[in-house]
C-alpha cells in the first residue's frame, strides 16, 4: 500500500485540513470541552465526598464517560468527514481533472479515506493527555484503555469506509450525508433496539422448557458499538449478553469480523465505482 | 496517432454521438467545431477514459482507450470545458498536487512548476490562491496543470470560453508554442474563425456525426462552389431585378433583401458566366448599386454546414 510520501491525495487532504482554521477551532473546543467534563468532575465528586482525595471506582466511572464521549466523537464526525470526501470533488468540479491523472482509483479513494481517519486520529490522540490523567487516578489497567483505543480505530474505519463508498456512488453529498448517517444510526442504535425485541419475542415464543441459542440476538449485540464498549468497561455486560442469546462467543470477535467485512467491501465498492467502466462486455 | 473508430454514445435512446471515424496524424492541430449539444465534449470525455462509449473504439498513441484507460492517462493532458479548483491550494501547490498525480518527483516538480507557469504567463500569481484568480487565470493554470506530465496529446474543450479578446489572444499565443514543441492538440470550439487561426485540420460535427473534416482551406472550398451574389438596386427596380435574376441559370433561391434594396441569390456558375451575368443586367437596364459577390467566410461555413441542426 503506498502510504503518505507517494500518495499526493492523502498529502493533499492532510495539508488543507490543518490549514483550515474550522479544523483547529474545532479541536480547541473538543479538548476544552473535555478538559472542562474532567476537571469538573473530578472537583465535582471531591467537594461531594468531602474528602480530598479521588477514588479509583470514581475514576473508572470518568474513565467509562470519556470512552463513550470519543465513541460518540467518532461516530459523528467520521461520516460527516468522509461522506462529501468524492461527491463535493464532483460538486466542485474537480473530480474529472483528478480521474484523468495516473493515479490509481485505490490511491485516490485510500488518500481520501486515510486523511480523514488521520485527522480523527488526530483529535483522538490529541485528547490522550486528559485521558491519561484518569489513568493515574488508578482504578484502569493499561490494557483496558489499549483496548478502547484499538476499537475506536476499527470503528474510525469502518465508518470512514462507508463514509468513501456512499460518497463515491452518490452525487450529491448531501444525499451521502443522509445515507451515511443512516447506516451510523442504524448499525450503533437500531440494532440496540432490535435486539431487545429479537430477545423479547426469544422469551415470549420458548417458555422455559427448550433454550435454543438466538444467533440473530447475539449478531446484533455484537456489531453495536455501544455494546462492545459495555462489554470491555463492564465483563458482567458479556456474561448477560451471553446468558440472554445462549451464544458462547466472545463480542468483540463478533464486532471485528463484521466491521472488518464491512470496511473491506465499502473500499472495493469504492474503488470500483470512482471511475467508469472503459472495458464493455462485447 | 489518433483513431477514431465508429464511436457511437447512446444515453438511453439519445444518440449523442452517431459512428464517428477520425484520424489524425502526430502534430496535428486538430479543431474541432459543432453547435452546442453536437457532441464535442462528449467525443473528449471518452478519449479521456471519464466516460464509457457504447461502441466503437478510440486508440491513442496505439493504446486502445478501452482496454488500457491506465496507459492512456499518461498520453494525454484533458481540459474539461467547465473545471473547478481547490480552494485554500496556492498556485504553485495547485501544479505541485497534479504534478505527484503523475508520479513526478518532487525535485523534478520543483523545476517544472516555474516553467510552467512562465509558459502561461502566471509566474507572478506563483503564491496566489488559485480560487481567487480570475476566469482566465483560471484557465492558463488548468493548461500548464494539463501539461505537467509532458503529455504527447492535449485534449482541450472550449479552453478560450469565457475569456475576453485579450485573453482569448494570450491563449492562442500559448497553443501556437504547444503546437510548435509538437504536440497533437485537439480544442473544441463553437467559433471557427477563432479555430482557423491555429488549427492544421478542422472537424465539424453535427448531432453527433462529423459531418466535414479537412485542412482549413478544404473545409471553405466546401462551399466555394455556391456563391451567395448580393445585387442592390434602388427599391422601385427591385421586382424588376427579382424577376430578372430569377430566370437566369445558375441563380436559385432569390431572395429580396431585407433592407427592401437589393436582391440576394446563390450563384453556382463559373466567372465567364458570372461576367456575362453581369453585362446582361446591365443591358437590360436594370439600375444596378452595387453587385458583389459574397465572401463565405468560416462562420457562413460553419452556419451553413450545421444548417440542418435542432
Ligand atoms: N449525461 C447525459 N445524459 C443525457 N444526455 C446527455 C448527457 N450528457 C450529454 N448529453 C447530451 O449529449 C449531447 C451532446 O452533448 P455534448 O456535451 O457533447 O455537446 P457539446 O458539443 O460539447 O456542446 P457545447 O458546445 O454546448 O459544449 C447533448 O444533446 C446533451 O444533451
Ligand atoms: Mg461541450
Amino acid at each position: 500500500m503506498k502510504l503518505m510520501g507517494t500518495n499526493p491525495v492523502l498529502f493533499k487532504e492532510l495539508k488543507l485540513r490543518f490549514r483550515s482554521f474550522k479544523s483547529f477551532n474545532g479541536m480547541l473546543f473538543f479538548l476544552l470541552a473535555m478538559c472542562v467534563f474532567v476537571f469538573g468532575y473530578i472537583f465535582m465528586t471531591v467537594t461531594v465526598s468531602g474528602t480530598s482525595y479521588f477514588r479509583p471506582s470514581e475514576s473508572f466511572v470518568l474513565f467509562a464517560f470519556l470512552s463513550y464521549i470519543q465513541l460518540g466523537l467518532v461516530l459523528f464526525t467520521a461520516p460527516g468527514l468522509t461522506a462529501g470526501t468524492i461527491s463535493s470533488e464532483r460538486e466542485k468540479q474537480t473530480l474529472p481533472i483528478l480521474l484523468t491523472t495516473s493515479q490509481s482509483s485505490f490511491q485516490i479513494i485510500s488518500g481520501k479515506l486515510l486523511s480523514s481517519v488521520a485527522f480523527l486520529l488526530f483529535l483522538i490522540l490529541a485528547g490522550m493527555p486528559v485521558y491519561s490523567l484518569v489513568f493515574l487516578f488508578g482504578g484502569i489497567s493499561p490494557w483496558d484503555f489499549i483496548r478502547i483505543f484499538l476499537f475506536l480505530f476499527v470503528i474510525l474505519l469502518a465508518f470512514g469506509s462507508i463514509g468513501v463508498m456512499f460518497s463515491t456512488l452518490i452525487r450529491k453529498t448531501v444525499v451521502s450525508m443522509i445515507a451515511t448517517y443512516g447506516t451510523m444510526l442504524f448499525l450503533s442504535v437500531v440494532t440496540g433496539f432490535l435486539f431487545i425485541i429479537t430477545m423479547q419475542m426469544k422469551m415470549m415464543n420458548q417458555t422455559g422448557t427448550v433454550v435454543t441459542p438466538s444467533y440473530i440476538g447475539h449478531f446484533l449485540a455484537s456489531i453495536n458499538p455501544g455494546v462492545l464498549f459495555a462489554s470491555f468497561l463492564s465483563p458482567g455486560v458479556r456474561g448477560m449478553v451471553e446468558e440472554m442469546t445462549k451464544v458462547d462467543f466472545p463480542i468483540w470477535i463478533g464486532f471485528l469480523l463484521f466491521y472488518g467485512v464491512i470496511t473491506i467491501i465499502a473500499i472495493l465498492i469504492a474503488v470500483k465505482k470512482l471511475r467508469v467502466n472503459t472495458k464493455r462486455q462485447k | 496517432m489518433i483513431e477514431i473508430k465508429g464511436l457511437t454514445k447512446k444515453y438511453g435512446s439519445f444518440t449523442a454521438l452517431d459512428n464517428l471515424n477520425l484520424t489524425l496524424h502526430e502534430g496535428t492541430v486538430f479543431g474541432f467545431v459543432g453547435a452546442n449539444g453536437a457532441g464535442k465534449s462528449t467525443t473528449f470525455l471518452i478519449m479521456s477514459t471519464l466516460l464509457e462509449a457504447t461502441s466503437g473504439d478510440v486508440i491513442i498513441d496505439g493504446v486502445n482507450v478501452r482496454e488500457k484507460p491506465a496507459a492512456v492517462r499518461r498520453l494525454i493532458g484533458y481540459m474539461p470545458d467547465f473545471f473547478g479548483v481547490y480552494d485554500q491550494l496556492k498556485a504553485d501547490e495547485y501544479l505541485d498536487f497534479y504534478g505527484a498525480s503523475y508520479g513526478i518527483p518532487v525535485e523534478e516538480r520543483r523545476k517544472l512548476i516555474p516553467q510552467l507557469l512562465e509558459l502561461v504567463n502566471l509566474t507572478h500569481k506563483r503564491y496566489s490562491y488559485v480560487d481567487l484568480l480570475s476566469r482566465g487565470m483560471k484557465q492558463r493554470l488548468c493548461l500548464a496543470r494539463s501539461l505537467i506530465h509532458d503529455p504527447k496529446v492535449l485534449i482541450l474543450d472550449e479552453p478560450a470560453s469565457g475569456l475576453d479578446p485579450r485573453a482569448r489572444v494570450e491563449m492562442r499565443d500559448i497553443l501556437k508554442t504547444l503546437k510548435k514543441m509538437g504536440k497533437t492538440i485537439l480544442i473544441s470550439s463553437h467559433i471557427l474563425p477563432e479555430l482557423a487561426e491555429m488549427c492544421d485540420e478542422i472537424g465539424v460535427i453535427d448531432n453527433g456525426r462529423l459531418i466535414a473534416h479537412g485542412s482549413v482551406p478544404e473545409i471553405q472550398a466546401k462551399l466555394q462552389g455556391e456563391k451567395v451574389i448580393t445585387v442592390k438596386v434602388p427599391i422601385d427596380a427591385v421586382s424588376r431585378a427579382l424577376s430578372f435574376f430569377e430566370e437566369q441559370p445558375h441563380v436559385s433561391t432569390i431572395e429580396m433583401l431585407e433592407t427592401g434594396d437589393g436582391i440576394t441569390f446563390k450563384y453556382l456558375g463559373n466567372e465567364v458566366s458570372q461576367i456575362s451575368l453581369l453585362q446582361q443586367a446591365v443591358k437590360k437596364e436594370i439600375p444596378i448599386v452595387s453587385f458583389m459577390e459574397h465572401v463565405t467566410n468560416l462562420e457562413d461555413v460553419f452556419m451553413e454546414i450545421t444548417k440542418g441542426a435542432e
